[in-house]
């Protein structure tokens, strides 16, 4: 199993357990657990829905693409430590992973 | 104000408001297009005109501003007309069973059927988190520019670092008193010409650019005069300027439609899926912005729905007349 501890955006802070091999991005991952996630473009990391702040575990991600980037960029609640979910791929890497979801808007 | 009588208001001229022309106009009803984007192709065009789409029946790839294109060019022989960078405001059912409708902008549409086809919503700009903001709209905070004469001679600052914040930075250097460029980053993707102009100009001296920086506060007695920035490390200044221009993209919100006695569930008009009729007769929901049991969210079954949708949006129409289904390959498409 893979652990994420995912704090919403009211607060409420709960581990999840995802099972290996799913094949999912976090974004659909936490859809998939019900969290709200309106993903406006899907996971092409164009919207920013999915924007949340990563408070432990920032070396184990991947690399950000340009385009997450550029997306960021334009967001004006972006820190430091922001990352897009649908561009992190759930997998053993990401575990223990915890993050903050931030506003949709 | 401009008064427009049709048959069909269509609200959102995304793909599946567009395809909804077509179904409508094989069955000879008239369609009017609203949109609060300035252009056709809703999510298609303002977010990712340049991806490829895969699953449109008969195209093995297509770009999804290609797509735009090829709807517009499939429903021309209908004559749709467009009421484009509109917000509908108001909707106004009568005693004899038609609609009226109005925009932000004055145009009155009457209609004998409403089609919302407004995927997410109105794409509204998007705000940052500052206090007091909203009491500074139109008050000094703008987050269009639709005129840019309001800012001659007046002190600007924006804020962003997309290109919108670029090009408008470019083109008020000329035009305002002051510019002032506020980006949390301190560089700026995209448009590469656009970022190295911004620089250019501020080395130049006929910009200042405050980078690494977030608007912290604005204040003002009445209208804007003064934005409060911090800077990474934590330093607070002050600078004083007539307008404040928050240039951070568009955001999705389901807007005025909540208000039209619609049923909704979870931002989505309930609707049924023998016609995607809503609650109230006349008014239907096509594509995104309506939800079913088992509703995929899919350009694909919204051109369905628009089908559907058409035939009984016919007996609103032409009450009188009994329909006759026809297909395209017997008749061929009968332009009006």
């Amino acid at each position: 199993m893979i652990n994420i501890t995912v704090e919403d955006r009211s607060g409420d802070v709960q581990t999840i357990e995802i099972p290996e091999g799913i094949n999912l991005n976090l974004m659909e991952a936490l859809k998939a657990y019900e969290y709200e996630m309106r993903a406006t473009c899907g996971g092409m990391a164009l919207c920013a829905d999915c924007h949340c702040k990563v408070l432990e575990g920032w070396d184990k991600l991947p690399e950000q693409q340009e385009q997450e980037l550029i997306t960021l960029d334009s967001r004006p609640d972006a820190e430091q430590f922001s990352r897009l979910c649908c561009q992190i791929k759930v997998n053993e890497d990401i575990d223990g992973l915890k993050i903050r979801l931030l506003s949709e808007d | 104000m401009e008064h427009i009588n049709t048959d069909i208001c269509i609200i959102g001229a995304g793909p599946v408001g567009l395809f909804a022309v077509f179904e409508a106009g094989l069955l000879k009803m008239r369609c009017h297009l609203i949109d609060v984007l300035p252009q056709v192709g809703g999510q298609l065009s303002e977010i990712y005109p340049q991806k490829p789409i895969y699953d449109i029946p008969g195209f093995p790839i297509i770009n999804a501003q290609e797509l735009v294109d090829n709807l517009m060019e499939q429903i021309a022989p209908f004559n749709p007309t467009f009421s484009l960078g509109e917000r509908v405001d108001h909707l106004k059912k009568l005693e004899d069973g038609t609609f009226v409708i109005n925009t932000n902008e004055g145009t009155e549409v009457h209609s004998k059927v409403v089609v919302i086809a407004g995927g997410l919503g109105c794409f509204e700009p998007r705000k940052p988190a500052i206090d007091r903001l909203e009491q500074f709209e139109g008050k000094g905070v703008n987050y269009m520019i639709k005129n840019p004469e309001l800012f001659r001679n007046r002190k600007v600052v924006l804020a962003g670092g997309g290109d919108s914040a670029l090009d408008w930075t470019i083109f008020l250097a000329d035009i305002a008193a002051e510019v002032t460029l506020i980006h949390r980053g301190d560089t700026f993707r995209g448009a590469p010409d656009s970022a190295e102009k911004v620089f250019d100009l501020a080395k130049e001296g006929k910009i200042n650019l405050v980078l690494q920086s977030q608007i912290t506060a604005i204040n003002g007695t009445g209208h804007l005069n003064e934005v409060i920035v911090q800077n990474k490390d934590g330093e607070v200044s002050s600078i004083g300027t007539d307008h404040l221009i928050p240039l951070f993209g568009l955001t999705p919100k389901l807007g005025p439609i909540a208000e039209w006695g619609l049923n909704i569930d979870k931002s989505a008009i309930e609707v049924s899926t023998v016609d995607y009729s809503t609650n109230v007769a006349g008014i239907f929901a096509i594509g995104d912005i309506n939800t079913y049991p088992g509703k995929l969210k899919l350009i694909l079954c919204g051109f369905h729905e628009a089908a559907l949708m058409a035939q009984s949006a016919f007996k609103f129409v032409y009450p009188a007349q009994k329909l006759s289904f026809k297909y395209t390959t017997v008749y061929g498409v009968n332009t009006f």
